[in-house]
């Protein structure tokens, strides 16, 4: 019998905000039940209704039974008595789930006494054994830890462990790893089927990221516009979608594992769900659409063996077969012609030579003092040809953005060089400086935070050509509006007036808006949704080959990466752990961050992740202000573990640098121990015949 | 492309067209208006102390005779020039001297924050009080400044903080790497995303100025007699307000017009610089 079963749920704002329009489920004991779309389609606030946790002046109507029991409408004492309880629920933002004032033990205490009968000591007892249990090193210590003394994945272990305190039926989980790197990622999902496996409790989990729930649910359920639109098990909605939705958001995903070319973008965005087209809510982007998809919606129906698809033209889609790339047209990408002359021969357009910056470190609040040194940047060499794109990949904190602020800053470094299209940084003088500023240019991760959001969007794409005494600013703006796929009619609307993906090429027009050389781009699509990040990552390519740019592409996303760049550099706590093109250093990892690294990428991919084999790191990443002797790796790796007394001192003592690989031209690794592994082989069929 | 697009949405914004349309007419009254009363501010009809509003004095005289209506007005030219110069100086002082320590920090702040924390401390009305007096014979314009300098310290103490955190902002890193000077940045880019507060602040301190001169007036700075302003003249006509109401009722009666009008426009324009509402 299912745990939780939900039929028709609605939940509606004020203002006439349909946030849920029917939605119906079930969830069995013990298993784990997807639900993905985009932000703002009602995961969350589906989730919310269930808990009783809505904000007032939310109407919900519907039904959700916990073993036949009514939890809609039921009195605030009686929820209480079930949250917690029976159903627990965890967030993507721990932080906001405990109170900063008690240590995380008492708080986890607290929960267990809350719902059980049990003395004070019994459950600081039990709470130590829950840290223990999601795998907190030292838990008795930890204990007596506050909210804010605990790294991001210790945070969310916490919450794992406080959510199953009570042996709950049910855990929704809410993006639970959405904010985490992904060797932490697949730290905490390792820990969640742990705490599935002693609970025994079915799980909701709710996520954009196609990857995370491929290896673990047993059933997914795709919503749009506040609907469902497929639901079914997992291998089938992965390998046979029927709605075209599912099959645009799983062909626009970049893989680890694919190949090159052209992602397949869903054209447009969601709509507001204070204002729905008139039939089916997918019709405005849907390449499928017919006259009659906008008679009336098409209702969720039975397709098959526990399969519900709701599109009129599902049985056609099952009859010739038809995947994304079929569907959604690819844009054809024009190949560039700078990358035709060697590498070797092309122009340098940025050099870093062991380049350094360090913070202080300082402690007190009225009288400062420097208590310790950061070492964000700490030594790093790479160099970008003419029409390259190098990425720089590593976990937050590793460096990335202070290299990017350093390059961008044009100041002389604290230690090494920064060598900009020739030009040292540290040898400029002013009007060289500004010069050199129109052909550096850069892309900021937000999208929101990195446009003025008073002002209108003509003068933000203005700026840059004003601030280099361009006249002709109006021209030029409507022809880089035009350039990024945006109406030049546009020009005069405010930033909030745009989507994010529409802000992104708004951001990437005012980059581009003085013609330069090389683009800094910080995690230009992570802030993205799926089906929109691939709209920009293609212009993004065809703007590199159309205009001969350079690219220095920072990234998380090891997937992104893969796709868009032509070298990587992987950086571990302020210094290159491996560099190379992207084929040798995906394809053959030499150092084990890097093979760790990728082997936490949740694939696509169902069959293939539930019988891949992680590599898993322990813990977090080191303080960068107290990194470890000899390696910086070593207290992490999995390498060192199994590495024999004698050879482990070579680790500990010596700090290795980037060495060349045997037998490759451009592949080197840091590490003493250097070992080429393959972690993800190349997947030949992406979709089912 | 701004200020085209603001002036717009501030013209399409119905509280702002109310808000012009009435000072315009508020200040037309106080300059036109003296040449069609039949008597002048200066002009005294011994044949009529306080005698209540009718054909002959439109809004009644006063205990010496003067004719209220021409009184009143010129008062209210006063006020009006007070009220907006203050207003403009001491928020734009705020906002200029706020932004310019958040934004620079180091020892641009301290000097800036040391200066605000004195002028703070220091008793302003006693300052006032002590310069006034040298002051007289001159021109009622140092009135006005004195009047801002000692309006504008903590409004630029928030906007000082609010521009910290305004300071870390990809759009401001993004000008800056663009090679546009930190100046330009401050008004481009700080000072806009401040507009709300300091437009609060502005229409604060046009009434705030209006009713603050009155008092200053009563006990013998400010405007002096025999000139006037509405605050001086509410002052005077509060006290018996009872009995010969006329002489309170026409200079409170602008003065709640003219506030009334300046928040208008000031809602309008906080409307129409924030892209967030959609008038
Ligand atoms: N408190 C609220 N008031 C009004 N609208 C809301 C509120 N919370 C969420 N919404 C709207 O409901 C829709 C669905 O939101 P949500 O469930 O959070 O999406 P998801 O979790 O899929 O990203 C969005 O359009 C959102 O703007
Ligand atoms: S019902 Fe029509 S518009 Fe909607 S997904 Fe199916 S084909 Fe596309
Ligand atoms: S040098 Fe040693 S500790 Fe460092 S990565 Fe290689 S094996 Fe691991
Ligand atoms: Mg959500």
């Amino acid at each position: 019998m299912s745990i939780l079963e939900v039929r028709d749920l609605t939940v509606t704002f004020p203002g006439g905000i349909e946030a849920v329009r029917g939605v119906s489920y079930d969830v069995d004991r013990g298993e784990v039940l997807g639900i993905v779309g985009e932000s703002g389609s009602g995961k969350s606030v589906t989730s919310l209704a269930v808990m009783g946790l809505l904000p007032p002046g939310a109407v919900v109507s519907g039904s959700a039974k916990l073993h036949g029991r009514e939890l809609l409408g039921m009195d605030e004492d009686e929820q209480i008595k079930v949250r917690g309880k029976s159903i627990s629920m965890i967030f993507q933002d721990p932080l906001s789930a405990f109170t900063p004032v008690y240590s995380i033990g008492d708080q986890i205490a607290e929960a267990v006494r809350v719902h059980q009968k049990m003395g004070k000591d019994k459950a600081a007892k039990r709470a130590v054994e829950l840290l223990d249990l999601v795998g907190i090193p030292n838990p008795d210590l930890r204990a007596k830890s506050f909210p804010h003394e605990f790294s991001g994945g210790m945070r969310q272990r916490a919450m794992i462990a406080m959510a199953i305190a009570n042996d709950p039926d049910l855990l929704i989980c809410d993006e639970p790893t959405t904010a985490l790197d992904v060797t932490i990622q697949a730290q905490v999902l390792e820990v969640l089927m742990t705490a599935q496996r002693e609970t025994g409790a079915g799980i909701v989990m709710i996520t954009h990221d196609l990857g995370v729930i491929a290896g673990m649910a047993d059933r997914v359920l795709v919503m749009y516009a506040g609907r469902p639109v497929e639901q079914g098990p997992v291998d089938d909605i992965y390998y046979r979608p029927r709605m075209p939705y599912t099959m645009g958001l799983l062909a626009s995903i970049p893989r680890v594992d694919g190949e090159e070319g052209p992602l397949v973008p869903i054209e447009g965005s969601p709509p507001s769900p204070a204002a729905l087209p008139p039939g089916c809510p997918f019709a405005p982007r849907c390449p499928m659409k017919v006259d009659m998809c906008d008679d009336e919606e098409p209702p969720l129906t039975a397709f098959g063996a526990g399969r519900h698809v709701a599109c009129i033209r599902s049985h056609e889609i099952e009859h010739k077969g038809l995947t994304g790339a079929d569907v959604f047209p690819v844009p054809v990408i024009p190949p560039s012609d700078v990358v035709r002359v060697p590498r070797a021969e092309r122009a340098t357009v940025l050099e870093l030579d062991d380049m350094i910056r360090h913070y202080p470190l300082m402690k007190g609040a009225v009288f400062k003092r420097r208590v310790g040194t950061v070492f964000a940047v700490d030594g790093i060499s790479f160099d970008i040809a003419e029409g390259e794109t190098l990425a720089l990949v590593g976990e937050s904190g590793c460096g990335k953005t202070t290299t990017l602020q350093q390059i961008m800053q044009l100041q002389p470094p604290q230690g090494g060089r920064v060598v900009v299209l020739g030009k040292d940084s540290a040898k400029l003088d002013k009007s060289e400086r500004k010069g050199l500023r129109g052909d550096l240019q850069i892309v900021f991760q937000d999208p929101m935070a990195a446009l003025d959001p008073r002002m209108p969007v003509g003068d933000i794409i203005a700026e840059p050509l004003r601030a280099h005494g361009r006249k002709d600013a109006s021209a030029r703006v409507a022809e880089l509006l035009e350039l990024v796929g945006l109406a030049p009619e546009h020009a005069e609307r405010y930033p909030n007036q745009f989507s994010g993906g529409q802000r992104q090429r708004i951001g990437i027009a005012r980059a581009l808006a003085l013609e330069p050389k090389l683009l800094v781009l910080d995690e230009p699509v992570s802030a993205l949704d799926v089906s929109i990040q691939a709209g920009v990552i293609n212009l993004l390519e065809e703007l590199k080959n159309r205009l001969g740019l350079s690219y220095l592409f920072v990234a998380h996303d090891l997937a992104v990466v893969r796709h868009l760049a032509d070298r990587v550099a992987v950086m571990y706590l302020g210094r290159i752990a491996e560099i190379g093109t992207v084929e040798n250093v995906y394809d053959h990892p030499a150092h084990p961050y890097t093979q760790a690294l990728l082997s936490a990428i949740p694939l696509p991919d169902p069959e293939r992740e539930r019988t891949r084999k992680r590599i898993l790191l322990e813990g977090d990443l080191p303080s960068p202000a107290d990194p470890p002797s000899g390696c910086r790796f070593r207290t992490r790796c999995p390498k060192f573990a199994v590495l024999s007394e004698a050879e482990r001192r070579r680790c500990v003592d010596e700090e290795p640098s980037v060495a060349r690989l045997a037998n490759v031209v451009d592949h080197g690794a840091a590490c003493h121990y250097a070992e080429e592994v393959e972690v993800i082989t190349a997947s030949d069929n992406q979709e089912e015949e | 492309m701004r200020s085209k697009v603001v002036l717009r949405r501030l013209f399409r914004n119905k509280q702002a067209r109310y808000g012009i349309s009435a000072l315009v007419l508020l200040i037309l009254l106080a300059y036109v208006g003296p040449f069609i009363g039949p008597y002048d501010w200066t002009d005294k009809d011994f044949l009529a102390f306080m005698s209540a509003p009718g054909s002959d004095h439109w809004w009644g005289t006063g205990a010496i005779g003067q004719d209220m209506y021409a009184v009143t007005l010129r008062g209210m030219q006063k006020s009006i020039v007070i009220g907006l110069l203050v207003a403009l100086i001491a928020t734009g002082l705020a906002a200029i001297v706020g932004s310019f320590a958040g934004y620079f920090g180091g020892w641009v702040d301290k000097v800036l924050m040391w200066g605000v924390d004195l002028l703070l401390v220091l008793p302003s009305f006693l300052i006032i009080a002590i310069i006034s007096p040298r002051l007289k014979g001159g021109s009622w314009l140092w009135f006005v400044v004195l009047l801002a300098a000692f309006s504008w310290m903590i409004t630029s103490r928030v906007v000082r903080s609010m521009t910290l955190s305004l300071r870390e902002r990809e759009y401001v890193l993004a000008a800056a790497y663009m090679g546009i000077p930190r100046w330009k940045i401050i008004f481009r880019h700080i000072v806009p995303n401040l507009s709300s507060l300091l437009i609060i602040d502005a229409t604060l301190n046009v009434s705030l100025a209006i009713i603050g001169e009155a008092a200053l007036s009563f006990f013998g700075f400010g405007v002096q007699p025999p000139d006037v302003s509405l605050g001086t003249l509410i002052a005077e006509g509060s006290r018996n307000a009872t009995g010969y109401p006329w002489l309170f009722v026409f200079p409170a009666g602008l003065l709640v017009l003219l506030v009334l009008s300046i928040n208008l426009i000031g809602d309008g324009l906080r409307d129409a610089l924030d892209p967030g509402s959609n008038s």
